[in-house]
């Protein structure tokens, strides 16, 4: 589905990342797993043509394309609601702003906030809701780009555990149920393991990749699986290792 | 009811005792600094007399807003739409304000006339600038992270500007709208200072020819509760609109 070959990106003389590769496949859960600050935000801030990539390409379905702006949705760190908008009209802004049939799109909203366990929530602002509310709206808005590709970055990071577990199921949710594919970010190995059909694991800056790992394992998957401790103890070993290397 | 500034309040009782107290005691001349209590009793005495001015320059300062507002707004939008426009009229912006209104207001008043024209103009110089200049750092202040999201929406300029600058720049619009209220009186009075036949400026250079220091004080009186309840409205109209505060 999409191709990422050899991209690079340096800013003010120092390369964020270069020679990276990534192959996303249709209808899988990719997630990307590297250190804090190592330039996992950046990539996909590149994917997306926040700015220009300095190198490579990228090929969507076979044809190539300077970015991934009209092909994938994406949700960031924080779940930006507009205060000044109801939970519905913060969902409803994509069809809003790319002309869809309002009718069309507030059924879809009015479906997906059901399913999301948001209903009876839609006029409600983002300042009366709680955190994981907030974060499930701002998932329902990501559904409403009506794109193939959904692209995450760390999208549970700022929510408590209880919150964080019931929204990973909800993750899984935009594979099985809307047939998404999905390239997230994350620092959380856990997180990672419990949700992805491929990690993709990021050395510190430069960043580039240094491991893949294929998870066959059906979801939703126990933590206390050995495949999964034994490939947790190998990513941590590697993470270390790269971290103890890590100039200066 | 709203509460009091009670510390604002005590300063304001303070300062009208001592000035009070001074006055009598030193016996100075009502011509020459009458107490507050005379000020006051002749503005609301005297309100029938003053009423009619008071209206004629009230009516300037909200002609003078309303064009700043329908002015600001628009120059606003174009200097943050195009960085290069807003290079272009800054500096025009700038020397807006650097040239002093008292040397504006006579040619004013040959080119527009004595009547509300040249006031209503006089008002406009001075709101503009604040109004326009707060807009538009209201819509530079905007999060990036939210311009990235418009623009992976795909969303065009005006509805990036209707959905979310606007909105985000309310806040600020609104404090350069009670900064601009709050000097509109100066502009309408020098208008009228330097040349009409009616306003609270008018009233007052009769008042000061013939000696009646007191109405003078009665119509600044009257030009400051004008400029509060101004001041005040903007608040009331600020909270009804920017519900998510």
């Amino acid at each position: 589905m999409l191709q990422v070959c050899s991209v690079k990106k340096s800013f003010k003389g120092r390369t964020v990342f270069s020679n990276l590769d990534l192959f996303v496949e249709q209808g899988r859960f990719h997630v990307m797993i590297g250190p804090s600050g190592c330039g996992k935000s950046t990539l996909l801030d590149g994917l997306t043509g926040v700015f220009p990539l300095d190198e490579g390409s990228l090929l969507w379905k076979g044809k190539s394309l300077e970015d991934l702006r009209h092909h994938a949705a994406y949700m960031q760190q924080k779940d930006l609601l507009l205060p000044w908008f109801s939970l519905l009209e913060n969902a409803l802004l994509p069809a809003r702003t790319s002309g869809q049939d309002m009718k069309t799109a507030k059924e879809t909203a009015g479906r997906l906030f059901e399913r999301l366990g948001l209903k009876g929530y839609e006029s409600h602002y983002a300042r009366q809701v709680s955190g994981g509310m907030r974060q499930r709206c701002a998932l329902v808005r990501t559904l409403m780009f009506n794109r193939d590709l959904i692209l995450l970055d760390e999208p549970l990071s700022a929510l408590d555990t209880i919150t964080r577990q019931s929204l990973q199921s909800l993750l899984l949710l935009l594979q099985t149920e809307f047939k998404k594919t999905i390239l997230m970010i994350t620092h959380d190995i856990e997180e990672a393991l419990s949700l992805a059909d491929e990690i993709y694991l990021l050395s510190t800056r430069p960043m580039s990749v240094s491991g893949r790992y294929v998870l066959t394992l059906p979801k939703p998957r126990s933590d206390h699986d050995p495949a999964l401790t034994a490939m947790k103890a190998d990513i941590l070993k590697k993470l270390e290792g790269d971290l103890n290397h890590e100039p200066g | 009811m709203n509460r009091v500034n009670l510390p604002a309040a005590i300063l304001v009782v303070l300062i009208l005792g001592v000035w009070e107290a001074a006055v009598r005691l030193l016996d100075v001349p009502l011509f020459i600094l009458p107490p507050p209590s005379c000020i006051v009793w002749t503005a609301l005495i005297r309100a029938p007399l003053i009423f009619p001015h008071a209206l004629v320059t009230f009516s300037e300062i909200l002609m003078g807003v309303g064009l700043a507002v329908i002015t600001a707004i628009p120059l606003a939008v174009v200097m943050f739409a195009r960085p290069a426009l807003e290079k272009a009229f800054s500096p025009f912006l700038v020397a807006s304000q650097a040239i002093p209104v008292f040397a504006l207001a006579p040619l004013l008043v040959v080119w527009l006339g004595y009547g509300m024209a040249s006031k209503v103009f006089m008002a406009w110089i001075i709101i503009f600038f604040p109004i326009c200049v707060s807009l538009l750092e209201g819509f530079k202040s905007c999060d990036p992270e939210f311009r990235i999201l418009f623009r992976l929406m795909g969303a065009s300029f005006f509805n990036t500007l209707t959905l979310l600058y606007w909105p985000w720049a309310l806040p600020r619009f609104f404090a350069g709208l009670k900064v601009g209220v709050g000097v509109a009186g100066i502009g309408a009075v020098i208008g009228e200072w330097v040349g009409a036949q009616k306003g609270l400026g008018f009233f007052m250079i009769q008042s000061n020819a013939r000696l009646r220091v007191d109405l003078v004080f009665a119509a600044i009186l009257w030009l400051t509760a004008m400029g509060l309840a101004l001041w005040r409205l903007t608040g009331i109209l600020e909270k009804i609109i920017i519900k998510w505060k």
